[in-house]
């Protein structure tokens, strides 16, 4: 199971990529794709859109189940990933790359600290 | 999973990879390499389903065929040798026991094939109503393996490893013949809407010949392919699934399965009362295929709206890998018929559009 080093992520299997500027990627893991399984659907949030830590941004969906998505900290979105309308199957195919699903600006950034570190995640994310 | 059943196939599931899951009581592949590839390969190239969870009767007897023809809802007598039917069996007030393919075997032999989750009350069924008839029932569901072969490349790998000509195999026929030396009943049918048979094989025999296929199969475009896809190509077909478009409350004449009910044959059977009081009646539900108009699936269980009323319940959706958007099967009081229909979604309503099924042209027969 691929758990890039450099992300952080939830126990709900988001990860978040911090950029600069308080910015972050938000998207699912690899686990999480793998467990969903092909991915027919993502409903992306408005731009603009503000949210809370634990709040459901969107949703996921996969021929054998529809997943919640949740923000991992406080933030507005700056973007949903628009290449996912037509091409959801990118959370399959690049789950940490081209598969990212919003672009956020981070509200708190101290939220950042309650996030696990990959080793953390890969105690949740086994089978 | 170590209550599930495993069918002769389990070994060789696992062994290519599919992920396990528990499916009427069985340990089952949902997939292989992805639901999405294997349901377009399927319609591209062939793919290949372990569905020997399936259940099997042998009916016989001096009056086997009186005792089906009552039982059962179509025309059991009319069969030939090597026919294949599918037919419904009916409780007395319409509502359905199980759907199931019957095969002619001989003058006074059948063989059933039954859905896994309906054996041992199809069974029962079966055995309570045999007062009065010189027949037999056994149920043989743990001799067999079963293994459908579906779609363009179906027969050209079929012939390969076949002993017979195929060429003269219509649809809804079978006949005996070795496949990779193996004896099997290869029957042309299947719930893909393809062009494909369905083999059914001794258990013993079973893991053989799906390597044996696979090998062939594979330089062809041949596909394993799991119960997920099976779902998605049936439904994409608008083929009848048992619990979603019938059921012990969902009638043929709700279903659009009058097909299947001959009314007119000499014997009476199970059911036909009932059947044709509500034919004349005019049902008070009915199941319609529809589609979301955008990738979304809307999922069996949803109720669907008709304005603020509750106009019915989706009982079937996936997601049409052919179509990319999403489609459905849902029973809709008959009042709503008509009318344009949505479903909630996060407090806004998201419209259906009703559809003539089936949703993609096919044409299986070819």
């Amino acid at each position: 199971m691929n758990i890039p080093e450099t992300l952080k992520y939830t126990k709900d299997h988001e990860w978040l990529k911090i950029l600069e500027n308080d910015e972050a990627l938000v998207g699912i893991t690899d686990f999480a794709q793998s467990s969903l399984g092909d991915i027919t659907y993502v409903e992306l949030p408005e731009e603009g859109e503000e949210f809370s830590e634990g709040d459901t941004f969107g949703v996921v969906e996969s021929v054998k189940a529809a997943s919640d998505l949740y923000m991992p900290v406080d933030a507005e979105v700056i973007e949903g990933n628009a290449v996912l309308e037509e091409s959801p199957e990118k959370v399959n195919s690049s789950a940490f790359e081209e598969g990212w699903i919003v672009k956020i600006k981070i509200t708190d950034p101290s939220q950042l600290e309650l996030l696990l570190d990959a080793a953390a995640y890969a105690e949740i994310a086994k089978d | 999973m170590s209550d599930l059943k495993r069918t002769p196939l389990y070994s060789f599931n696992v062994a290519q990879g599919g992920r396990m899951v528990d499916f009427a009581g069985w340990e089952m592949p949902v997939q292989f390499g992805g639901i999405l590839d294997e349901h377009k390969t399927t319609r591209a190239a062939a793919g290949l389903f372990d569905v020997s969870h399936m259940g099997e009767a042998i009916v016989s007897g001096e009056q086997a065929t009186e005792f089906l023809d009552y039982v059962l809802t179509n025309d059991i007598s009319s069969m030939e040798v090597g026919r294949v039917v599918y037919s419904l069996m009916c409780y007395e007030n319409g509502g359905v026991v199980d759907d199931l393919l019957v095969y002619r075997q001989g003058a006074d032999s059948y063989l059933l094939c039954l859905n896994a989750s309906n054996v041992d009350k199809d069974v029962d069924w079966l055995m309570s109503h045999m007062d009065g008839f010189a027949v037999k029932v056994k149920d043989v569901s743990s001799d067999y393996g079963l293994i459908a072969l579906q779609g363009k490349e179906a027969f050209p790998i079929l012939e390969i490893l076949c002993d017979s000509d195929l060429k003269t195999l219509k649809y809804y026929h079978f006949v005996d013949a070795k496949v990779a030396g193996v004896d099997c009943i290869v029957s042309r049918t299947g719930y893909t809407g393809e062009k494909g048979v369905e083999l059914f094989v001794r258990s013993e025999d079973a893991a053989s010949l799906a390597e044996a296929l696979f090998e062939v199969g594979k330089p062809k475009g041949l596909v394993l392919a799991g119960l997920g896809a099976r779902d998605s190509l049936r439904l994409e077909a608008s083929y009848s699934l048992y619990g979603h478009e019938i059921s012990e409350e969902i009638t043929p004449v709700q279903a659009n399965l009058m097909w299947t009910v001959k009314l007119s044959k000499k014997s009476d059977f199970v059911g036909k009362a009932a059947l044709v009081a509500e034919k004349e009646k005019g049902p008070e539900k009915k199941i319609v295929f529809f589609k979301t108009g955008t990738r979304r699936i809307i999922r069996a269980g949803t109720a669907l709206m008709c304005g603020p009323e509750v106009a019915g319940m989706v009982v079937s959706g996936t997601f049409s890998p052919v179509l990319n958007e999403g489609i459905g099967s849902a029973l809709v009081d008959a009042k709503f018929l008509k009318q344009e229909l949505s479903v909630d979604n996060r407090g806004k309503a998201m419209a259906i559009y009703a559809t003539k099924p089936p949703f993609i042209e096919l044409n299986p027969q070819a």
